[in-house]
């Protein structure tokens, strides 16, 4: 199906199943045990088990001293390193190599993989291993990167609208702050895992990993054997947050590993490689001006970041949403890379926004209080129905005006003190922030087949992977909504290469574009059901299990008592992207208590008012938001992958020492959607919000800390010391 | 992990023997330090002696009007004793500021004076550690250490003693009682049961090879107002950035020990003498001759703004 017009009444419209709360139909199988995550699954007999390898050092080369004791090690069958696997591709979604040797590009890079038959063997003889390196000079220091890192994008230029230098350098009112974000870790609690069982020349590899084909793709890729000869597997993830969009060590190893023992092998990466091993969200240094005149209005906007990524990487791009959020005839954006011998940097949930809005919301709080403005009415007066750029584009949908004004309402936003540093209440110096929240959305073709059973029972398979977020849910609640039937006759299947390619998870765009591609498979089916019936199909209706046209009505399942019916299609855009901007936008208002004496600041209350788009499943999409609000306080707050400068490595890599946010941190949470149907972005007429729920978080809980305090930190996370000095004086 | 092979202990002084004799030897109680240690390798003992089964699980008073505390009551069991809540609350409070519910069901008082630094450097094998391997030096030392100490730290170690529970058995003068593989009992005062580094980070407390502790006592309460101020990035379930054990008598004298800057609970008595005067002057003292480092020196004001929290709270 190919959607290249706004969206007119379909069955979505009914939103009788679809827009209301359901529980997850696979909660059950989650709280019982029964949902098989990567190392769990139990069709791979016998299998043995791989323990990886990684470097000792970041950048350099290496060499085995005893690499025939660890191979003769109880249990040990056999150890493949970057000599034994032979020539490897390299995936088109990876910067480095998933398997070091002889050189080192990055700490804790795998370099081998010892396959033994009890994880404890090939532990230990992993152990044994013995290995000379020879350290090379690494650029570990992004701050002195980035003093020679040129332009990326845009042929080495800062993208511009107007005259920015002119009108900043005119404008009676500005500000030009510099902002910086860290490094952080998906820190996801399911660790990178695999099971790798070969037959013949064909691989079958359960794995978890959010999207199916780019996975696929890329181990045929790092293999060199054809895609068509695997089999990728990831029907259930614990959690991904960007960290498994990608093929990673574990898939990689465990193929190779089960070729060299000729055994099916079983990977997990332990904890402290999440972080080294695979790939973060690389730290920013940001620059932002504003220039306004004295009535609020923004005449000139720029923002520039700066990050660093290994030699091919690219950057975190924190300045797009600096091109759309705020009107302003003077812009100017721009993107430095400077290159680093860290671990590989690339997505984690909102890459971009997240630390991009991190920086902007508050320029604009600190904007707001130069103009002597309430930030929400500044955020208001400066609010655009198009592309700042290019003007004859507007926003297919764009409520944030409406965000801001409901949520000042419901949080009681009138009653902030607008002077800094005012509000005690006992030990706790209280203060009050907000923030916009902005996510492009993202179009994605995505396919699904759908079978009807002479049973009535509707299957429905799609390599739509399910990372938490709800994804089985939503799917079988579009179904139900095309077909007429409950929630029960629908079933299913998800996260595997041998159905249909999908939308994935990621970027937020999976919810959406992949119920619009189920959403096609179902009109496919339908128009196969009418056949079947002898229905005429204009205006036939599906409820209740059966086909109603006029006076005529028949049950459902029998337009496949000859057999299965099956149908399958897949969403594809056209213009309509370009034609209209497409967005998701919110307000985040957060009230935080400064501990006085210790500066330790301690959220007590949160609200997201979000537009997004049709919101197909209330209850997931408010874990969505209450989870990535959460994340964004471990962003304000705690997350903080620290970098050793000397030796290249994150040196907190672990659940101990990398802190995210506790039940504790977290006293209340509110979520309000926004009614919204945005046809020109699918059938569905449905965004996403997994991603909108985080950006801007961490800034709204920046601008209450500066509320509280009366001191501006610009330097996440925000932890104690940063501000303990400058705190008013105790009582 | 290493392959190790485990016994359960049934007599004090038969466990001290088997951990005494043999080099490699350790005991195990809870496990919540000493298998997470394991599993990286940080730790390899090649036999373990449980000490689970060996009783030392009951709180009774002592003739002196004081406490006996087994080595292997749980620190859930010791935080909700009610003679300590009542008598002791410093004691149950610095308890419950620590770890996780799950983790103070399993770990017990003997297992908690000697868990281990959470040092980073020390939990990752590839970093050289003096600690974790002697004389191979101290990767800490111009690295990442926002955690690690201030005070009482050596050339050869900067890191913490990172527990709590400690810091309140400090203010307490408790005593340490333990059993060697003779049967010899002594007892050691809490003030000299946790080492100095020195040049010898290795050894955390002046413990000889396979010396077992059997209980923990606290003379006869001290009344006042009892105190733990735990100050962390995170509201639960991370280790102290500093802590401040106190008991506050109503004349404003008092004691106090704080917690995350040494290698040991940080008591300078000293310094505690000029309480009356304020947390400025007790810090001052306390914090004499520190050696922070950038990245870790937020901690010596952070000490005083937190004793003037609980100065003030005992005046409120
Ligand atoms: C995630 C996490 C968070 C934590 N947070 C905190 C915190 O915030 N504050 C805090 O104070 N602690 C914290 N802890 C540490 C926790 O308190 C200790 O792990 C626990 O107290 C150790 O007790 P255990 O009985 O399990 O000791 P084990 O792990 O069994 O043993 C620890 C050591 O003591 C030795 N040992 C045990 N018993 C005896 C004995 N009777 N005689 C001689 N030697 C003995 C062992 O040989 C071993 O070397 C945390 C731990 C974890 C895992
Ligand atoms: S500070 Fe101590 S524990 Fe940490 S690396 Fe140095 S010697 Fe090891």
């Amino acid at each position: 199906m190919k959607f290249n017009v706004p969206a007119t009444n379909n069955p979505i419209d009914r939103m009788s199943v679809v827009g209301r709360a359901q529980d997850r139909i696979d909660g059950p199988l989650k709280t019982t045990g029964l949902a098989p995550y990567a190392y769990e699954h139990r069709e791979a007999a016998n299998p043995a088990y791989g323990y990886v390898i990684g470097a000792a050092i970041a950048k350099g080369s290496f060499r085995w001293l005893n690499l025939d004791a660890v191979r003769a090690a109880p249990g040990v069958i056999s150890v493949v390193t970057a000599e034994d696997a032979g020539t490897l591709g390299k995936g088109q979604f990876n910067t480095v190599k998933l398997l070091g040797g002889p050189e080192v590009d990055h700490y804790h890079q795998a370099i081998a993989i010892v396959v033994a038959e009890t994880f404890e063997q090939a532990r230990a003889a992993a152990a044994m291993a013995r290995v000379d390196y020879d350290r090379a000079q690494g650029r570990f220091d992004l701050d002195r990167a980035l003093k020679a890192a040129p332009i990326v994008g845009n042929g080495g230029q800062p993208a511009t609208v107007g005259d920015f230098g002119a009108a900043f350098a005119a404008a009676p009112v500005k500000i030009d702050a510099e902002y910086t974000t860290p490094d952080q870790t998906h820190a996801m609690m399911e660790p990178f895992a695999s099971i790798a069982a070969w037959q013949g020349d064909e691989l079958t590899i359960w794995t978890s990993n959010q999207m199916i084909d780019w996975g696929r793709g890329d181990l045929a890729r790092t293999l060199g054997m054809p895609k068509e000869k695997i089999r990728f597997l990831s029907p259930y993830i614990g959690g991904g947050f960007g960290g498994k969009l990608f093929l990673r060590t574990d898939a990689v190893l465990a193929a190779l590993g089960a070729r060299a023992a000729a055994r099916p092998v079983k990977v997990a990466l332990p904890r402290p490689f999440i972080a080294n091993n695979s790939t973060h969200r690389p730290a920013t240094r940001q620059r932002i001006r504003i220039g306004a005149t004295p009535d609020g209005t923004i005449t000139a906007i720029a923002h520039e970041s700066g990050s660093g990524d290994q030699p091919g990487g690219g950057p975190e791009t924190a300045t797009g949403q600096t091109e759309l959020l705020y009107a302003g005839a003077n812009r100017l954006t721009a993107l430095r890379l400077a290159v680093l011998d860290l671990p590989e940097g690339n997505a984690m949930r909102a890459p971009g926004e997240a630390p991009g809005m991190m920086a902007l919301e508050v320029a604009m709080d600190e904007m707001a209080e130069k103009l002597g403005m309430d930030p929400v009415a500044f955020r208001i007066k400066n609010d655009t129905q198009v592309d700042p750029a290019r003007p004859e584009r507007r926003f297919s949908q764009r409520q944030l005006v409406r965000c801001f004004s409901e949520g000042a309402e419901q949080f009681g936003w009138s009653r902030r003190n607008a002077v800094p540093g005012k509000v005690r209440d006992g030990r706790w110096l209280v203060g009050m922030g907000v923030a916009a929240a902005f996510r492009n959305h993202i179009n994605r073709t995505s396919g699904a087949r759908v079978h009807l059973d002479p049973d009535g029972l509707v299957t429905v398979e799609t390599d739509m992977t399910d990372i938490g977020t709800g994804s089985y849910t939503i799917i079988a609640q579009t179904v139900a909504e095309m077909m007429g039937v409950p929630i029960a006759s629908v079933k299913v299947k998800l996260g595997s290469s041998a159905f249909p390619v999908a939308a994935g998870s990621g970027g937020q765009w999976g919810a959406a574009n992949a119920t619009a591609g189920v959403y096609a498979a179902c009109v496919k089916l339908r128009e196969a059901v009418l056949q079947s019936l002898g229905f005429d199909a204009s205006d036939a209706l599906f409820e209740d299990g059966h086909v109603r046209s006029g006076n005529r009505s028949t049950e459902l399942r029998k337009a496949a008592a000859a057999g299965r019916l099956t149908a399958e299609d897949r969403i594809e855009f056209g213009e309509l992207a370009e034609k209209w901007q497409i967005s998701t936008f919110g307000a985040h208002f957060v009230e935080v208590g400064v501990d006085a004496y210790t500066g330790a600041t301690r959220i007590r209350r949160m609200l997201a008012v979000c537009a997004a788009g049709r919101i197909i499943n209330p209850k997931s999409a408010r874990s969505q938001v209450i989870g990535a609000m959460t994340m964004g306080v471990g962003g304000a707050l705690m997350e903080e992958l620290a970098v050793d400068r000397r030796f290249g490595f994150f040196v907190n890599h672990d659940l101990a020492s990398y802190e995210v946010p506790v039940h504790a941190d977290i006293p209340h949470q509110d979520v309000v959607f926004l009614e919204e149907a945005d046809d020109k972005a699918n059938p569905m007429k449905a965004k996403g919000v997994g991603e909108l729920g985080l950006c801007g978080v961490a800034a709204a809980i920046a601008n209450a800390i500066y509320n509280a305090t009366g001191v501006r930190v610009r330097d996440y996370p925000i932890t104690l010391d940063k501000h303990l000095n400058q705190l008013p004086p105790l009582t | 992990m290493r392959a190790f092979t485990y016994e359960r202990a049934t007599d004090p002084v038969a466990a001290a023997r088997a951990v005494a004799q043999r080099p490699g030897a350790r005991y195990i109680a809870g496990g919540t330090n000493l298998l997470d240690l394991m599993k990286l390798e940080v730790e390899t003992p090649t036999h373990l002696v449980d000490v689970q089964d060996l009783g030392f699980t009951r709180i009774e008073r002592t003739p002196q009007g004081g406490l006996r505390i087994g080595a292997l009551v749980t620190n859930t069991d010791l935080a909700a004793d009610d003679h300590v809540r009542r008598d002791y609350a410093v004691l149950s409070r610095a308890i419950l500021a620590g770890a996780s519910g799950q983790l103070r069901n399993k770990a017990t008082t003997g297992g908690n004076l000697l868990q281990r630094t959470r040092c980073p450097y020390f939990y990752d094998t590839n970093m050289a550690c003096n600690k974790r391997r002697p004389g191979s030096g101290c990767a800490a030392i111009g690295g990442y250490s926002r955690q690690l100490g201030v005070v009482g730290v050596s050339t050869s170690c900067i890191a913490t003693f990172p527990g709590d529970m400690a810091v309140a058995l400090r203010v307490l003068d408790a005593m340490v009682e333990t059993i060697d593989a003779h049967g010899q009992t002594r007892s050691i005062p809490i003030a000299g049961f946790h080492r100095l580094w020195e040049d010898k980070p290795q050894q955390d407390t002046v413990l000889a090879p396979g010396e077992l502790i059997t209980a923990v006592t606290l003379p006869p309460p001290l009344g006042g107002q009892h105190f733990y101020e735990k100050v962390r990035d995170r509201a639960s379930y991370a280790f102290a950035l500093v802590s401040v054990a106190a008991v506050i008598q109503p004349d404003g004298t008092g004691r106090v020990a704080f917690g995350g800057v040494a290698p040991k609970p940080w008591r300078v008595e000293a310094a505690e003498a000029l309480l009356p005067q304020g947390a400025d002057a007790v810090t001052r003292q306390a914090f004499e001759g520190a050696t922070p480092t950038k990245d870790n020196d937020f901690k010596l004001p952070l000490a005083t703004r937190a004793l003037a929290y609980v100065i003030a709270q005992a005046k409120a």
